[in-house]
């Protein structure tokens, strides 16, 4: 199988303290991988480091093959193709959506490009493409602060797939949606695996039961276990430590 | 009201009346082209000066009004700028010996730097060089390694004092506290003459359209959006792949350059450049310009910037400690009470006019927020 | 040998000063995300206090004279506290969260509080008469003087740290501004009353910075611009020392203290800043959140 990302015994400190602790897995093309576990296991620092929002302490992680990102920096790396959003929808809240989904959309983020270029038609296809999509294109004009907060969750979504990117990164892309909206949201995931790797962070066991090819388990900053859901949800260990020990699973086991 | 509310109700406005700015903006040009048909010529002269202040103002406002960065240090460029200039009618006035500053300090012939500018041309290009240059090199060593926001600001006030502390301090070469002074003539017209002061106000007035028609093209174009968004989420813009530091350096350049220019403007119309001009309170008065007019739209920081200046020669020639009391208030009322400045009342105003509350706009935009 | 002692003694008092002077500061930016221009004004407030005091004394018994710059630490202490306290109740609570509008709001108050000064005490400097008591000074050897009125300022900056550590880590009072410093909504649900807090805590540093503007009357002439003459140096303070911690700003106050005169003296005045701007620039390359900083962990803030 291909792998599009390699985690090499991966450690980051904050001030002494271990977020993560020698982290080696494998990521592989197409997969939706998920990574759960309870608040503070590490995994947002994970993700933090595979966009190089924090700089490890030591270890390695390559993408592609051979472009370590660990030494790029975090604009580099989005250029590279990895892609992220983050828990808070972060979105330019003074610009149209349309404005929002332009500044992703552009693939030469150069001072000469931006003062000098304008959309191309294939741009403006694609953006239009993706607002229907994420079922914006009617509020493209709008500013993101008249949408709600599962639209602005899509938005971001939105942006990242303008970004072309080959490997998505989501901090909790369904926190504070709905039901439905969490479908739609999945549905939305798996429509983007077709061409891009997705890693997940996610406490939603449901959708982590839906939706995932492959769930990792983060505990104090180390793999605890990774394999398939079900493999996962029999690991003695896992259900201790996480899912039936009143973490946040345990009323969706 | 938090900032961010702050830039809300701000971006709105701006989207509701782009095309009218360019409208304003002419209606005030042609203000201005024939203004000098009903004033004497000091009052055109002086207007001239408020001129050159306004375009310094545009430049100020990219850097902060739309790009979030205040810079409490846009004096030195300014400064910067109009002593290049001055350095030139100078050496101008001399006739080829050594400016009467030099010789009091016992200089005996012209330091290599200043020999450049007995050429005008040289000296009009290098008052916009070298704030281009002593930007880059600021801007470089501080957005590149993040340095943002509050700590930026204080580090570009620390310019301001640097820079008039070295030029007072450098009496030999800068003419000291009196600065330079004392010119004769520009590429050979006496500056007395009326006919000169009418030409340079017209200069001024063409160069403030050019400055403003850039500029606007500039907030149009992609990278405007670029600047909003890094003024809004700097790490945002950062994880869309774009590095804010290459657009912070480039809109600091850009601003230093208008500055520098505004500065080169400057000089010939008033006819004396001293460190004065450039330390913190002038250069903090030029934000309040921008405040005061409206920031984040070009033609608030013109308006701006005129309407201060006119306002202050007509109280601070006769009552200067009013002239304290109104400005510090000014800050206050202004930051406090009308944060996008006479721009943003008149928008404000324009708008109630027109459409009567909206019941059903009201609530959506109650659950937004 | 003894000149650069000298030097070094008198980068230590200029120090002390900056950091008493930027104590309150570090701690209203820490704590409100306000950036108060102003503060410069409170040290004026405080050498006014201290020039006021010692006109009354003036009409009593000579032996009582020396008595009245003990008095004058604690009201210059309490008037500026007590400005601080109305201009924080009056136009910075409104400025929550914004600091670069705080910035100019506060600067604007600042032309005010001058030009009142000027309007009150005229525009030329006035000169406060140091007590008896701090003339002369501790003689080391030949030719090398520490003069008291340095010992004492640097004694009593010693003494201001050491009350303020105590006030934030050893008191009710302290923890409350902690807690609001750290986190503010969970402080808020805890039942503080952060507001309460803002306020008592700018009216404090704004009173340090008036014991500054007392301290700054033993070294010169006193006149309405003498904040502005301090405020970007103290500003420096906190920017390199990171704001809000006392650790940050004593560290910046002597870096900056000391840089500043050992530079001037071995260049002259006007090069000597520019050197000490390049090493704050340079140091900031290292650590562009101050040396001491507190880092955050949210995406935009």
């Amino acid at each position: 199988m291909d792998s599009i990302l390699q985690i090499d015994n991966l450690t980051v400190s904050f001030n002494g303290f271990r977020a993560v602790n020698h982290v080696k897995t494998e990521i592989e093309k197409g997969e939706i991988r998920f990574f759960i576990g309870p608040n503070g296991a590490g995994k947002t620092t994970l993700l933090d480091a595979i966009c190089g929002r924090v700089k490890p302490q030591s270890g390695q992680v390559l993408f592609s093959g051979n472009l370590d990102v660990t030494r790029y920096s975090e604009h580099e790396i989005v250029n590279i193709g990895i892609g992220r959003k983050f828990q808070v929808p972060s979105v330019f809240a003074h610009m149209s959506v349309y404005e929002n989904m332009e500044l992703a959309v552009v693939k030469d983020r150069s001072l000469y490009s931006s003062i000098f270029h304008k959309l191309n038609n294939e741009q403006r296809e694609r953006i239009e493409d993706i607002l229907v999509t994420i079922g914006l294109y009617e509020k493209r004009l709008n500013t993101p602060k008249a949408l709600s907060h599962g639209e602005k969750q899509w938005l971001e979504i939105g942006m990242l797939l303008a970004q072309e990117p080959k490997l998505m990164l989501l901090d909790e892309p369904v926190a504070g949606m709905g039901r439905s909206e969490t479908d739609v949201t999945g549905k939305l995931l798996e429509k983007i695996a077709r061409n891009c790797t997705i890693i997940v962070v996610e406490h939603d066991m449901e959708f982590v039961k839906d939706y995932a090819t492959k769930v990792t388990v983060l505990h104090e900053g180390a793999i605890l276990d990774e394999g398939s859901v079900s493999e996962v949800q029999s690991n003695q260990k896992v259900i201790d430590v996480y899912l039936g020990r009143g973490g946040e699973g345990e009323c969706l086991m | 009201m938090t900032e961010a509310n702050v830039r809300n109700s701000r971006f709105d406005l701006r989207r509701l009346t782009k095309s009218k700015e360019l409208l304003v903006f002419a209606f005030l040009i042609l203000l201005l082209v024939f203004a000098p048909l009903f004033l004497s010529i000091f009052r055109v002269n002086l207007l001239g000066k408020f001129i050159a202040y306004a375009i310094l103002a545009i430049g100020l406002d990219l850097i902060w009004g739309f790009t979030g960065i205040l810079s409490l240090g846009h004096g030195v460029f300014f400064g910067l700028g109009a002593y290049c200039m001055a350095m030139y009618l100078k050496l101008e006035a001399a006739q080829g010996k050594l400016p009467d500053f030099m010789s009091w300090s016992g200089l005996e012939s012209l330091p290599w730097f200043w020999k450049p500018f007995t050429n005008s041309a040289l000296a009009i290009v290098m008052a916009i060089l070298i704030p281009t240059g002593l930007a880059f090199v600021i801007g470089f060593f501080t957005f590149k390694n993040r340095i943002r926001g509050v700590y930026f600001s204080i580090l570009s006030q620390a310019l301001a004092i640097i820079f008039s502390v070295l030029f007072v301090g450098q009496q030999a070469y800068t003419g000291g506290t009196n600065g330079l002074t004392n010119y004769r003539s520009i590429m050979g017209f006496s500056l007395s003459s009326d006919t000169t002061k009418l030409t340079l106000y017209y200069i001024s007035l063409a160069l403030l359209v050019v400055t403003y028609l850039f500029c606007n093209f500039l907030v149009k174009r992609r990278i405007g959006r670029i600047l909003v968004a890094i003024r809004d989420g700097e790490n945002r813009v950062r994880f869309s792949g774009y590095n804010p530091a290459t657009y912070k350096i480039f809109v600091y350049c850009l601003s230093a350059a208008i500055a520098g220019l505004a500065g080169a403007v400057f000089v010939p119309q008033v006819g004396i450049i001293s460190p004065a001009e450039m330390g913190i309170v002038p250069s903090i008065e030029m934000v309040i310009w921008v405040a005061i007019g409206g920031r984040g739209t070009l033609i608030g920081a013109v308006i701006g910037a005129i309407l201060v200046n006119a306002l202050k020669s007509g109280i601070s020639d006769s009552f200067p400690d009013v002239w304290s009391y109104f400005i510090g208030l000014a800050f206050v009322f202004v930051v406090l009470l009308m944060p996008q400045g006479i721009v943003g009342l008149v928008k404000e105003m324009a708008r109630r006019f027109k459409q009567p509350p909206n019941h059903t706009e009201h609530l959506s935009t109650d659950k937004a927020a | 040998m003894g000149t650069y002692l000298l030097q070094i003694f008198n980068g230590i008092s200029v120090s002390s000063i900056l950091i008493l002077a930027a104590l309150g500061l570090a701690i209203t930016f820490g704590l409100m995300k306000i950036i108060n221009m102003a503060h410069g004004e409170f040290i004026m407030i405080g050498a006014y206090v201290t020039y006021l005091m010692q006109n009354q004394f003036l009409h009593l018994p000579k032996s009582l004279f020396g008595l009245y710059f003990l008095l004058a630490i604690p009201a210059s202490f309490i008037v500026s506290g007590l400005v601080g306290f109305v201009l924080e109740r009056t136009v910075i609570r409104h400025l929550y969260n914004r600091p670069l509008d705080s910035l100019l709001a506060t600067w604007g108050v600042s032309l005010v509080l001058q030009q009142l000064a000027r309007n009150i005490f005229g525009a030329p400097n006035v000169d406060v008469k140091s007590p008896g008591w701090l003339d002369g000074g501790l003689v080391l050897s030949q030719g090398l003087q520490l003069p008291y009125k340095r010992l004492f300022i640097i004694a009593l900056v010693i003494v201001c740290l050491l009350s303020m550590f105590l006030l934030l880590y050893k008191s009710k009072t302290g923890r409350r501004i902690r807690a609001v410093m750290q986190n503010r909504e969970m402080a808020e649900s805890m039942g503080i009353n952060t507001r309460r807090v803002d306020a008592y805590t700018f009216a404090i540093g704004s009173g340090f910075a008036g014991i500054a503007g007392c301290a700054l009357t033993l070294l010169g002439s006193i006149g309405s611009t003498l904040g502005t003459n301090y405020i970007v140096d103290t500003f420096m303070v906190v920017v390199l020392g990171g704001v809000g911690t006392l650790v940050g700003t004593a560290a910046g106050g002597l870096l900056i203290g000391t840089a500043n005169t050992t530079l001037e003296f071995l260049t002259n005045a006007s090069l000597g800043k520019v050197l000490v701007f390049i090493l704050i620039i340079t140091l900031l390359q290292w650590r562009p959140n101050g040396l001491f900083n507190i880092s955050s962990r949210s995406l935009d803030d």
